[in-house]
């Protein structure tokens, strides 16, 4: 059985004391408990950002690669080893501006990875400027006028683009949070979660202005209508829904076709194609012996 | 014999490419070394391209200009490459042009006579065979074994479509064919670079493969995504270069030897991946298939203008191993070599190649593997006990393991990291730390390059000397000038960084030949090696270097 300890780094954390980034942290942790995943089971790809140092303060592999680059490494991670659980952490910035990008044909892939977004509308680690979610009008440190572009809504763009699993969640709400990360992890195919992680040094808002308008999705709601969960996408401002908005049956995960063919071991695992079949190979380029 | 040259010219879409390959592999098959190398315009259809193949006894890998036999498909073609043609060389072309002609109208036989203009090429091949006293029976054989797949009917009609021509060819002849050749007992194997990399790739135990489509680096992943199963490696078209380098980071971080390929566009984008690759000390492969900048430039055309762009890439300081491949059989083993070093010094190899040597065929008489092979440099996770993915080690090379292959945690990072991958800014001591133990790596490195190939510099006054693919063509301008009474050797680098431990001898007088116009070799070695060089005979036209362009250019002015 894995415990809460076995996630505990001994690694200074650098956020703000009281960002809610310690509740996602916390989060993940209980809910890669509850999974009762071990540490070595579980790598974490991030980037650049407040939310990419995360995998920093869990014990797990990980790749803390390039700005906005999380999405392409995670495949390639996945691809290499289907067997790990590749979690991508990623933020407003790095994943929907420098990654936005990837993030649009990663879904169109559907690779088995589980992909969780720090969305606190807002550039925290280069100091308040805009990011692609700030809302139109905003003054932000280098939009002085305000915000002249729309904001981008992620969710609408998953469910679009055939993402299987869609999710809102709330750092301020870690026990649903963990519920959400639980699903999330344990859907197969590619399942994405949207977390609203206010910024209590640059946001606009407090994190209590958030929690009025925040509310939970009902039982009575059905996950897998697209277009009521398009509908619930869109909705943002004065009522907030978290929860999974979007879930269908899993359909084939990327590499599908390519691990029927090579079976599910790690590629590293795999002999090379030895020196006999690459003379064969070599040997069609060359005349026929005795020809004609 | 003395070698020949046929050029097949025609617009893109009117079969340039498939008479000129069956033509290639008839000769191949007929027992001589063919060498084939086309040059196009980058479009679908329309303009003007040529395909020329150079037949010989022996493999002589460069590029020949004159033709003795000119296949001219429309009469654009005619026009555009007849100043080509030798005065007693012989013209082929649908419509009677000139007098000393051999005029064939194959669209309309092949309309009339096969009710398909399908088998024009075929029967322009046909013809070929004909005036170049080929064994119609050779030809027959390759148009089996090409057309087999698709049944009996189109086999059939190709063989008829192939004796049309051949017959009309060998009754136009008159006195314009003076060729014979014989079936010979010669059997090389007809390549491209392209294809020997993917193979070679493979061989070296590559599993993934992420690239965006740009010429001329493409047939790469098509081949290996054509063969994906068959090999054993992913393959996986990005939807940017940035996705496709990363992507192969991940796979390399997972434990898969990893690769993408790009041209110069390409490679600008995918730079940031290589200082990710020197940081986090990740091992990839990146073959670079140089053309012409900047921007754009000429993306169906060929350069050496990437050499000190490929050294330099990359923010920051760290190791990497540049290497460029003087033809495929070579390119074959620096690819096993890119994958076997990229795993032990982990870090991220260049491989340099070029238009010209993805697209040409070089025929090669024996293509040995010799001891290549993939040399493995993973840790043993079962020999370390506490962990570190970066371990401070005398050589700056720490154990690697990869994520999920025992209880061990793998972190890398993208920040100045402590040894176990961690984010810091301990300046005083780990950060120097990390600097000088990733630099470390290149002490070692510098031990496992080749030296320069060097041809008669002992004996002559002035060396010519080159790098990469223009080796075929610095082997003929040496033969070439020699003919004329001058001696010149060669110098060839196909390791170019690190720089090997090397000293040129004194008092000889250096040119540099290279397709770039501001001689990037030049300013490396003069840089590294601290050798003075009389000047560059350069081309950047587009087209490849030649041995006649190199004699007449060192005539003109260093003779």
């Amino acid at each position: 059985m894995s415990t809460m300890d076995d996630y505990h780094n001994n690694v200074e954390i650098q956020w703000c004391p009281g960002c809610p980034n310690f509740g996602i942290l916390q989060a993940f942790k209980k809910a890669l408990v509850e999974l009762n995943r071990a540490p070595h089971e579980v790598c974490m790809v991030s980037g650049i950002g407040q939310a990419a140092k995360l995998p920093h303060y869990l014990r797990c592999n990980f790749f803390n690669g390039l700005h906005g680059r999380t999405l392409p490494v995670a495949l390639g991670v996945h691809v290499a080893n289907p067997k790990l659980n590749t979690i991508v952490v990623t933020g407003d910035g790095d994943c929907y501006g420098e990654g936005g990008n990837h993030f649009i044909h990663t879904l169109r892939r559907n690779p088995d990875i589980t992909v969780v977004v720090h969305n606190n509308e807002i550039y925290a680690l280069t100091k308040g400027q805009a990011s692609p979610t700030t809302p139109r009008g905003e003054r932000r440190m280098l939009q002085f006028g305000g915000v002249e572009l729309a904001p981008l809504n992620p969710l609408a763009i998953a469910i679009l683009h055939g993402c299987g699993f869609v999710a809102r969640g709330f750092a301020g709400n870690i026990e649903h949070l963990k519920g959400l990360l639980v699903e999330a992890i344990s859907y197969r195919g590619f399942s994405y979660v949207d977390v609203i992680q206010p910024c209590i040094t640059w946001g606009t808002h407090p994190v209590s202005w958030y929690r009025e308008r925040i509310y939970t999705i009902g039982d009575d709601y059905d996950p897998g209508n697209r277009e009521a969960a398009l509908e619930k996408s869109m909705e943002w401002g004065e009522r907030m829904p978290i929860g999974v908005i979007y879930k269908t049956p899993p359909a084939e995960v990327f590499a599908g076709r390519f691990r029927k063919a090579v079976g599910d071991r790690p590629l590293p695992e795999l002999q090379p194609p030895g020196r006999e079949k690459i003379l064969e190979l070599l040997s069609g380029f060359r005349a026929a012996e005795g020809s004609p | 014999m003395q070698d020949m040259n046929v050029v097949i010219a025609g617009a893109a879409g009117e079969g340039v490419q498939t008479v000129g390959d069956i033509l290639a592999h008839t000769i191949s098959a007929q027992g001589y070394a063919a060498f084939t190398w086309q040059e196009y315009e980058s479009r679908i259809r329309g303009g003007q391209n040529s395909y020329s193949i150079r037949i010989g006894e022996k493999p002589q890998n460069a590029p020949l200009l004159p033709a003795d036999v000119l296949l001219a498909l429309n009469e654009g073609a005619v026009k555009k490459y007849e100043p080509l043609l030798k005065e007693e060389g012989t013209l082929l072309a649908q419509n009677q042009l000139r007098e000393r002609m051999i005029a064939i109208p194959f669209v309309e036989i092949a309309e009339e006579e096969l009710g398909d203009k399908i088998y024009a090429d075929t029967i322009a091949v046909g013809a070929l065979v004909g005036v170049l006293g080929i064994d119609p029976d050779t030809l027959k054989q390759v148009l089996v074994e090409k057309f087999r797949r698709k049944g009996n009917e189109v086999v059939e009609s190709n063989l008829s479509a192939a004796e049309e021509g051949y017959r009309r060819a060998t009754q136009g002849c008159k006195d314009m064919c003076p060729w014979k050749l014989p079936r010979r007992g010669g059997r090389y194997y007809l390549i491209s670079g392209n294809e020997a990399i993917p193979l070679a790739a493979a061989f070296a135990g590559c599993r993934f493969i992420a690239a965006y489509p740009m010429t001329p680096s493409t047939g790469i992943i098509t081949y290996l995504a054509r063969e994906e199963e068959l090999l054993g490696v992913f393959a996986e078209q990005a939807e940017d270069e940035i996705a496709a380098v990363n992507m192969a980071l991940g796979a390399s971080y997972a434990g898969a030897r990893a690769m993408t390929a790009t041209s110069g566009g390409g490679f600008a984008l995918m730079v940031e991946g290589v200082s990710l690759a020197g940081m986090t000390e990740t091992p990839l492969v990146i073959v670079l298939a140089q053309r012409p900048g900047p921007a754009t430039g000429l993306p169906t055309r060929t350069a050496q203008g990437e050499l000190l762009f490929a050294i330099n890439a990359g923010h920051g300081e760290f190791p990497k191993l540049v290497l460029a491949p003087s033809n495929p059989y070579d390119a074959f083993h620096k690819i096993v070599k890119a994958f076997n070093l990229a795993d032990k010094y982990q870090m991220p190899v260049i491989v340099l190649t070029d238009h010209f040597l993805a697209d040409s065929q070089f025929s090669v008489s024996d293509f040995d593997l010799g001891t290549a092979g993939p040399g493995f440099y993973l840790a043993d996770p079962q020999e370390i006990r506490d962990y570190k993915r970066y371990r401070l080690t005398e050589h700056g090379i720490s154990p690697r393991l990869y994520p999920g292959q025992s209880e061990h945690l793998v972190g890398v990072d993208s920040d100045e990291h402590d040894e176990e991958g961690h984010i810091t800014e301990d300046l005083g001591a780990t950060v120097r730390a990390m600097v000088q133990k990733r630099l470390a790596k290149i002490d070692g490195l510098k031990k496992e390059i080749s030296l320069p190939e060097e041809i008669s510099v002992n004996d002559v006054d002035t060396v010519l000397v080159g790098w990469g693919s223009s080796r075929g063509a610095l082997l003929e301008g040496l033969s070439l000038l020699k003919q004329e009474g001058k001696k010149a050797g060669m110098i060839h680098f196909t390791e170019l960084w690190p720089l090997p431990e090397f000293t040129f001898p004194e008092g000889k007088t250096y040119i540099t030949v290279e397709s770039n116009a501001t001689g990037q070799l030049a300013r490396l070695l003069r840089s590294e090696y601290d050798v003075s060089f009389q000047g560059t005979i350069n081309r950047y036209d587009g087209l490849p270097l030649t041995g006649e362009y190199i004699r007449s250019y060192f005539n003109e002015y260093y003779g």
